[in-house]
């Protein structure tokens, strides 16, 4: 491992080079993503489409974008899927030894400090658009994190590819002291609107409301993209169909036949 | 050229009842020509854990070989194996330790869980951001099409033999719209019990 930070940059160079000889980069998934929050009268409502993509094909139809952050706070993510996954997973792991320490609820600023640090260190490298709900003794609080580690305290937010759409929604729609159900109702019309006019942004609709003590984390509030065409005659390929040459067999936990091992299979340890 | 198109593969994991099949062509060439035939991208970490690993080979091999080193790490300390999340957790913060010069290489795991019989699946791009699937994963040189032949062929509930003939038929059907991958497969069918692999014979252009 390196000395500082949690990268390593060993293949840097190699990377560099091939890139230099003409090899085009990776293209890693992204969430695309419309990703929204506001705050209401009782806390903070966080809502997100379901779809990522690689390039243009969709790569997931129903992932997870609202992560969790501490008992009272959440986090959406928007942008490379690793990066919001490993920043955010970074900052929970830190608040919750933090909780541990301190006996105290964590607080939102905490997370979004914590956040915007990291982000701003690596100079929008690590790409994450993130909106960052939680309540704590303060109150509800709102923020959106930029990747390169700027902040917004907002009363309503959006993030992602879809994020126009949410916000046309949400400046038509916002009013202040919503109560819960119209909070829910506008959040989740904000995301169909990403989910409907984005391409970037599709299938279902994750909402999540925290409120003081409580959290209601509602997987696929609205499902709404299903398969749309179901085979009436399946196409079923009898036993026998595949051209099989060679077949091995091995009961589990008993020795394998050794031609039957996986290309490159290691020696067994032996931890008896 | 993208490097992934250096060496070519072609990957499907998928889902039946009480049991996951896994399986990947043979081919391995440089570019358009071709070095050998007998070159399999699925791996095995235990009898209830295989993993496919498609793009860079150099890169597949050596993070194969590390994934081991890691797993005899695990088992040493805890007196078990990996069950398939925590292993595919791991895979994913070896591959995202490399965020700004990753390994080429995009990995599909298939393994049962030790308890419930429960298939897992989960598919990765280069620097680790995890995807789980119900149904199936895919990876390779021509996910396109591949994912093609899975989304129309998949169907919940498959016996192991049922599975097996699904899984054959999309990676072969899907493999030959591909220049890269093909001449024959190989496919795992794993089960509660029982582990079955077997080598197809496929188109040889």
């Amino acid at each position: 491992m390196v000395a500082s930070g949690p990268f390593d940059f060993d293949l840097c160079s190699r990377n560099a080079y091939l890139e230099s000889k003409g090899v085009k980069p990776p293209r890693l998934t992204k969430t695309g993503t419309t990703i929204v929050g506001l705050i209401f009268k009782d806390g903070v409502v966080l809502g997100a489409d379901t779809r990522s993509t690689s390039d243009t094909t969709v790569a997931d139809k129903n992932c997870e974008k609202i992560h969790f952050i501490a008992p009272n706070i959440y986090c959406c993510g928007a942008g490379t899927a690793a990066d919001t996954e490993n920043v955010t997973g970074m900052v929970s792991s830190a608040l919750e030894l933090h909780r541990y320490a301190t006996d105290r609820e964590s607080r939102v600023v905490t997370a979004m400090t914590m956040l915007k640090s990291h982000l701003f260190r690596y100079q929008g490298h690590v790409s994450a658009a993130l909106v960052l709900g939680g309540v704590d003794l303060r109150g509800p609080h709102l923020f959106t994190v930029y990747p390169h580690g700027s902040t917004d305290s907002l009363p309503y937010a959006t993030m992602g590819s879809g994020s126009l759409n949410a916000m046309a929604v949400f400046e038509e729609g916002y009013k202040e002291g919503l109560d819960r159900m119209g909070a829910v109702k506008l959040v989740a019309r904000a995301i169909r609107s990403g989910i409907f006019n984005d391409l970037g942004s599709g299938s279902n609709v994750d909402v999540c409301v925290i409120t003081r003590g409580k959290v209601d984390y509602m997987r696929n509030y609205e499902y709404l993209m299903d398969k749309t065409v179901a085979r009436e005659t399946p196409v079923v390929y009898p036993p026998g169909t595949a051209p099989v040459l060679k077949e091995k067999r091995w009961k589990i936990n008993s020795t394998r036949p050794s031609e039957a091992a996986a290309g490159g299979s290691a020696e067994a340890m032996d931890v008896s | 050229m993208s490097i992934f198109e250096y060496n070519g593969a072609a990957i499907i994991a998928m889902a039946g009842k009480e049991c996951v099949a896994i399986g990947s062509d043979l081919r391995l060439g440089v570019q358009f020509q071709t070095l050998a035939t007998d070159y399999k991208k699925v791996y095995r970490i235990h009898d209830k854990l295989y993993i496919g690993l498609a793009g860079l080979s150099t890169d597949a091999q050596t993070l194969f070989h590390r994934f081991v080193f890691k797993h005899n790490m695990y088992k040493l300390r805890e007196e078990r194996d990996m069950k398939p999340a925590t292993f595919s957790q791991m895979v994913s913060s070896t591959l995202y330790e490399k965020r700004f010069g990753p390994y080429f290489v995009s990995p599909v795991i298939a393994g049962l869980d030790p308890d419930t019989s429960e298939p897992y699946l989960a598919g990765m791009d280069t620097i680790g951001a995890i995807e789980t699937a119900k149904d199936f994963m895919v990876a390779g040189t021509a996910p396109d099409s591949l994912y093609g032949m899975c989304e129309s062929m998949w169907r919940p509930n498959m016996e192991a033999e049922e599975l097996f003939e699904t899984v054959s038929q999309c990676l072969q059907s899907g493999s030959d719209r591909d220049a890269l991958s093909g001449w024959g497969a190989v496919v795992f069918v794993i089960t509660k019990d029982e582990v079955i692999a077997r080598t197809l014979k496929g188109r040889m252009d």
